[in-house]
């Protein structure tokens, strides 16, 4: 589905990225994890367009789409959520979904004047759409008020919800987890496990929650100083002395730095 | 009671009906300024020039249109000349953005950059003005001069103070009033306004939610230019039009979208109205308003004025000075459209 081969991405002298290479199967959730400033969330960016990679490729498949901007990656069907969860807080929920598919009628300036039936069809179309996804989040009741009052949680619900509008290739889950209680976490994690064997999509999620991802992610990659080291399913990386050695640290290393 | 109504027909006369057409000229000023700033997140400075650009295609539409021999006999022909001269500004506003703010933004050169660039813009659009039109005022209006002329005023209500409406001013608050619904219409209501309301409240994730950058921009400068062609054309309709003016006009139109909360349109517009009635409020002379309410004992022998109209401005620079003090973010907290 998706490959990435020996990408690299530095700031000034710090390399964050530095020649990884990994592969996303196509209906897999691909766990990512590492210590804080491994580059998970570079990687991301990188994959997401936000940045252009200082070296290496990515393919979706096998079209290069290296260095894309982000709305064209999006058109593509690479979709992506935010560490910190974002939204427009301004434009009530619902209205948070409908923005997302692009192409809207609604978008171009001569059909707003001369093809309005069309338009409205369009919007009809899209406002099911948006309460079918806010029921599948269990998110109705709050259709209509402004994203900007949601709670840290029902936001990153919002931030999935954003992705069923479209039928996405990928995506990109950015700690989707994190700062979340544990009974919504429940409902993202089965929101994410129904998408992938119901509908199919591919996941590849930055996760802490060790517990969340073995209960979800196969394969997990792990990731340090930029690079993978190590990939495998849960229970393997659990065990793994590299991982546990990149995550604990040995003394030796932390004095060299 | 007849003293009092004499003071209050001196108060329309020279307070609200000018107050009413310089703000309505302020608030579209503003709105234009806020646009920019809501998605671009810079201060235009070139806003001004712009707006002269806007008012001397106008002048040039109307002269091409008065030559065919077309006029509007009661209102001024410029109405007519304005949704060309707008298509015109419009061009030049994207001409501008392509080969100026989008070299930038390509760069992704932070917003003090960008703010000097529009400096550059303002210089430039200044000395093309002078080129095209030459530094000397113009006048343009035409058609009938009033809607209410003082002398007829006094015959109806037989009062000592006339009130007289001209035809510019009038037109000015219809036109803006129109442009403002039209404006607030696209914003909230189509999908076009919507993306850019999302880009402005959100700039990553609107990308990434496939809203195409370059769109929104061009779109926001169509909306710009539409915006300074008819605040320059009715500002320069209702005074004269005066290439020089415009560069300090820049000053109270900040001052209106500012203390608005720059980046939210309905600020701007209450803006632009608060700023023109300050100036009015502060540089009128009482002295005839005071002799008409107070016993006659009482009546003052100065002018009874606040600020001199030489010290206009002044009133704009001080109400920007105190709301950065006390609200840097304007009455209805901007930032987003």
């Amino acid at each position: 589905m998706i490959l990435i081969d020996t990408l690299s991405k530095s700031f000034g002298g710090i390399k964050a990225v530095n020649q990884a290479s990994l592969t996303i199967k196509k209906g897999s959730i691909t766990g990512l994890i590492g210590p804080n400033g491994a580059g998970k969330t570079t990687l991301f960016n990188v994959i997401a367009g936000v940045y252009p990679p200082s070296d290496g490729h990515v393919f979706l498949e096998d079209e290069e789409v290296t260095g894309l901007p982000p709305h064209e990656l999006f058109k593509k069907g690479v979709m992506r959520t935010f560490q910190i969860a974002q939204e427009f807080s301004s434009l009530t929920v619902r209205e948070n979904l409908m923005m997302v598919p692009a192409n809207q009628s609604g978008e171009r300036l001569l059909d707003t004047w001369f093809r309005p039936a069309r338009i409205s069809m369009e919007e009809k179309g899209l406002t099911q759409k948006a309460n079918e996804v806010l029921d599948f989040l269990q998110l109705r009741e709050l259709a209509d008020e402004l994203a900007g009052n949601l709670s840290g949680g029902q936001k990153k619900l919002l931030e999935l919800g954003r992705t069923m509008m479209v039928e996405p290739k990928i995506v990109f889950l950015d700690e989707v987890g994190a700062g979340v209680n544990r009974t919504l976490l429940q409902t993202i994690g089965d929101s994410i496990l129904r998408l992938n064997q119901e509908m199919g999509y591919t996941f590849c999620m930055i996760e802490h929650d060790m517990e969340f991802i073995s209960k979800l992610c196969e394969p997990v990659i792990v990731m340090a100083e930029g690079s993978v080291l190590a990939q495998g399913s849960a229970s393997e990386i659990k065990a793994n002395n590299a991982v546990i050695e990149a995550y604990l640290g040995t003394g030796q290393k932390n004095r060299k730095l | 009671m007849i003293d009092f109504l004499n003071a209050l027909t001196l108060l329309a006369n020279y307070i609200i009906v000018p107050g009413l057409a310089y703000g309505s000229q302020l608030a579209l000023g503003a709105l234009g300024v806020t646009m920019v700033y809501a998605v671009l997140r810079f201060s235009n400075f070139a806003h001004g020039e712009l707006m002269s650009f806007g008012a001397m295609c106008t002048i040039l539409c109307t002269w091409a249109l008065q030559s065919f021999g077309i006029s509007l006999t009661i209102l001024p022909t410029a109405l007519l000349a304005i949704p060309a001269a707008a298509l015109i500004t419009v061009l030049y506003c994207i001409i501008i953005n392509y080969f100026v703010y989008e070299h930038y933004r390509e760069k992704k050169i932070d917003t003090n950059t960008y703010f000097i660039v529009s400096i550059g813009v303002l210089f430039f659009t200044a000395g093309l003005i002078r080129l095209v039109i030459g530094p000397k005022d113009q006048n343009f209006s035409d058609g009938v001069r009033f809607i209410l002329k003082a002398r007829d005023f006094k015959a109806m209500t037989g009062l000592n103070e006339g009130l007289a409406i001209k035809t510019t001013q009038g037109m000015t608050v219809v036109v803006t009033l129109i442009l403002v619904a039209f404006v607030f219409w696209f914003l909230n209501r189509t999908r076009t306004g919507k993306s850019m309301r999302a880009y402005s409240d959100n700039e990553d994730l609107a990308l990434l939610s496939g809203i195409n950058p370059k769109k929104v921009i061009l779109i926001t400068w169509i909306i710009t230019g539409i915006l300074a062609t008819v605040a320059g054309a009715l500002y320069g309709l209702d005074k004269i039009y005066k290439p020089f003016t415009f560069m300090y006009l820049v000053l109270p139109v900040f001052a209106s979208a500012i203390l608005g909360g720059v980046g939210n349109p309905v600020g701007a517009v209450v803006g632009g109205y608060i700023i023109a009635f300050s100036e009015l409020i502060f540089t009128f002379a009482y002295k005839k308003f005071l002799f008409y309410i107070l016993p006659e004992s009482f009546s003052p022998d100065g002018l009874v004025q606040l600020l001199s109209t030489d010290y206009k401005i002044a009133v704009s620079f001080l109400i920007l000075v105190i709301v950065l003090l006390i609200k840097p973010t304007g009455i209805f907290s901007g930032k987003t459209i």
